[in-house]
């Protein structure tokens, strides 16, 4: 059987090569599943109608950890894709390794594309722009985390369904409202670092660490223990011992706990309207994240989540062209409101955003917009235009295991974040000495 | 006489057994030699630059406590994990010996399990306790128990074992299983016409005779135990919660494949080869002893 299906394959591949001798292949290694998938080889398929030259080939290479293992596997023994998917906290991994990547910048401009960086969104760009300006990869899907409520639930506590808690010292006496009205889960998260520590940071205009958030140097360090910080992570200790927070875990598994109606309240990606519109039986809300009020000049503007593409090194410069070809056809208004509407994923330049606005699209949908609008609230400054913390799949590991031993009333608020920020920083060290 | 088959040729044994020396040298030889390699060196994800630095790697893990308890949470789930496997697989292996009727269902099914990948069972279990949604955790919260092994480390570690133990039950009940046959029907039936009850009979006969089996199985068990059980951890806490399973191969797991840090991994590794080496020697030089063949 399997056999077969390989000779199939091979049948296959011998035709379509024949078939495509005279365009360029552009690979383009990526970890959508799902409908996702499906619509970004719809995206691939389109710019490959576009013209004749190029063909990109989108093979799907596992989760971001995989994917990405496997291509530095890949370019190790000099089979690295053209381009590549990588989730936004591989992003100095990625930075870092100078002769494995293209900064985008370069890739159009060595093509001739037209490319205008200040078109992009600040909030979505700035993640992936070095501090020269210069944007390194190519933002593809992005999200930002959202602050969820079910209004039947709110109406059942006696609360105002239509007015979602905006500031923390609000979601508190909500909370203790919906627990006495029988709710036995009130309130809960998905990514509790990307939530609770990095977002926390950026909409109160608070570092998370030295550098513009690491993104100046490689010599940053975290600022995590903060009292800003260590009073978040206390209030949340206290609620969970006080039967008003529950933890679901470090990806996004409260998601569910929100759909299935188990949960009144939850902060998690944009992206889960989805699947809450999909599956909720009940009137919900989307609005923006709560910020504490005592804090000036709150709140100002979330960051984002998600991936970019990155174009590596080592291949033709006709190859090249092909890449700088395909992210302007990604770019243009059009493509990006179709990705947009169909995936819940921001889109990334301004016009997009309002033509996809003009469209009528936010009318139809509630909430589809809150993304952008939180995302674009106020200028971001160094310390919300994003993050760029070597080896941070290890830091958020640390963050969120700190976190958890305050949830689970093993540690205190201050303890915990002073551990993370020392063990964090041991990361950075680590990360410095090996890409100095 | 000579009971051993001698070979008359000077090359043919060499050839048949070449096969499994060169799978031995590039799969386990190689990488091993590899890993101590990169255990002294600091490297970026990507190989492009490379630093030797000698023991550093290794100073900066033992420096770390919570690299530390890792030792400490290791060696309990180990312990439990082989334990637990061997004494469970152990009942059921004698009492499929002693069924009549409808063996061949009874050890069929009581195989079953080990033809299950170790992140499949992983999966299978997190569905069945899954907090929110898991078919067990709702009799567990109908009892009024706080079942929440999201957040509570022991409740974490107990779904892991119990993942970790029954995946692990087939492999040892099969060879429990060959090595009650084994044993010679004469024996237990003398034992019986002495008056032996059945528990008398197994302390003295059985176990004795089945202690070769015991032991190859410990020493399985345990490298099983420390080994090949991250698929398990993997798919069920990630090490978590706050690191309260996290066991010495599931970090090396994550620091090497998920987090890109090859020099820390490759040091980890080395140290997890050493404890392993040494435990083995230690079964074989002292455990060994009280073995009958």
């Amino acid at each position: 059987m399997r056999i077969k299906h390989l000779t199939l394959a091979l049948a296959a591949a011998a035709l379509f090569s024949t078939g495509a001798q005279a365009q360029t292949e552009i690979q383009w290694w990526h970890s959508m599943t799902g409908a996702l998938g499906d619509k970004l080889n719809e995206l691939a398929t389109g710019f490959n109608n576009s013209q004749k030259e190029y063909k990109v080939v989108p093979v799907y290479k596992g989760t971001y950890p995989e994917s990405l293992t496997g291509a530095i596997a890949a370019f190790r023994a000099g089979n690295a894709p053209h381009i590549l998917q990588v989730f936004e906290v591989g992003t100095a991994t990625m930075m870092a390794a100078k002769g494995a990547i293209v900064p985008v910048a370069q890739v159009m401009k060595d093509a001739g594309e037209p490319f205008e960086p200040k078109a992009y969104l600040p909030a979505v760009a700035g993640y992936y722009t070095n501090t020269k300006g210069e944007m390194l990869s190519y933002p593809f899907n992005s999200s930002t985390v959202l602050f969820y409520i079910n209004k039947d639930m709110f109406k059942k506590a006696g609360l105002d369904p239509n007015k979602a808690p905006k500031t923390w010292n609000e979601v508190l006496a909500a909370a203790d409202k919906l627990k006495a009205s029988g709710q036995a889960c009130v309130y809960t998260t998905g990514w509790p670092s990307w939530m609770h520590i990095e977002n926390l940071s950026a909409w109160h205009n608070v570092p998370i660490g030295t550098k513009e958030n690491g993104m100046a140097g490689l010599d940053t360090e975290y600022k995590i223990n903060s009292p800003l910080h260590v009073r978040h992570v206390a209030m949340l200790g206290d609620m969970a011992k006080k039967g008003t927070f529950t933890y679901a875990g470090r990806t996004n598994q409260a998601e569910a706990k929100f759909y299935t109606g188990e949960c009144a309240m939850m902060s998690s990606s944009s992206g889960a309207q989805a699947n809450i519109r999909r599956n909720a039986k009940f009137d919900w809300s989307v609005n923006f994240i709560p910020y504490h009020d005592e804090v000036k000049g709150a709140p100002q503007n979330s960051i984002i989540g998600g991936a970019s593409l990155w174009v590596m090194g080592g291949k033709k410069p006709a190859d090249y062209k092909g890449v700088a070809k395909f992210f302007a056809y990604l770019s243009k208004p059009a493509v990006q409101m179709d990705w947009h509407t169909a995936t819940g994923y921001v889109p990334i330049t301004m016009q997009a955003y309002e033509v996809t606005r003009a469209s009528g699209f936010y009318d139809k949908n509630p909430g589809a917009d809150m993304a952008v609008k939180e995302l674009t609230n106020k200028a971001p400054t160094a310390n919300s235009k994003g993050l760029r913390f070597g080896n941070f799949v290890q830091g958020r590991e640390v963050i969120e295991e700190e976190m958890e031993a305050v949830f689970a009333g093993k540690k205190d608020a201050k303890t915990a974040m002073d551990e993370a920020n020392r063990r964090g920083n041991e990361i950075l060290r680590k990360f410095e000495a090996a890409n100095k | 006489m000579e009971k051993r088959v001698v070979f008359r040729s000077a090359w043919l044994p060499y050839a048949l057994v070449a096969p499994q020396i060169v799978i031995t040298v590039l799969f386990f030889f190689w990488p091993a030699v590899q890993a101590v390699w990169y255990s002294f060196q600091v490297q970026d994800a990507f190989g492009l630059k490379t630093e030797f630095v000698g023991l550093r790697n290794f100073a900066e893990l033992f420096a770390d406590s919570h690299y530390l308890d890792s030792f400490k949470i290791t060696a309990f789930f180990s312990i439990i994990v082989a334990g637990a496997g061997i004494a469970i697989s152990l009942v059921l292996a004698t009492f499929a010996d002693r069924v009549v009727r409808g063996a061949l269902a009874y050890k069929t099914l009581l195989i079953w399990p080990y033809a299950v990948a170790p992140a499949i069972a992983g999966a299978l279990w997190a569905f069945l306790f899954a907090p929110s949604v898991g078919i067990l955790s709702y009799f567990l919260r109908k009892t009024g128990y706080n079942w929440d092994w999201v957040l509570n480390g022991d409740q974490a570690m107990f779904l892991v074992i119990v993942a970790a133990v029954w995946k692990q039950i087939s492999y040892n009940f099969l060879f429990f299983l060959a090595g009650l046959q084994s044993i010679p029907k004469s024996l237990i039936e003398a034992a019986a016409i002495d008056g032996a009850g059945p528990g008398r009979r197994f302390r003295d006969i059985v176990f004795p005779l089945l202690s070769p089996t015991t032991f190859f199985l410990l020493v399985v068990n345990i490298v099983y135990a420390f080994f090949d059980t991250f698929g398990v951890i993997d798919s069920i806490t990630q090490g978590g919660p706050a690191g309260a399973t996290q066991i010495l191969v599931y970090k090396v797991y994550y620091d090497g494949v998920k987090a890109g840090d090859l020099g820390g991994s490759s040091a980890q590794s080395v140290v997890l080869m050493a404890i392993v080496i040494a435990l083995t020697v230690v079964q074989f030089r002292f455990v060994e002893r009280k073995v009958n063949y």
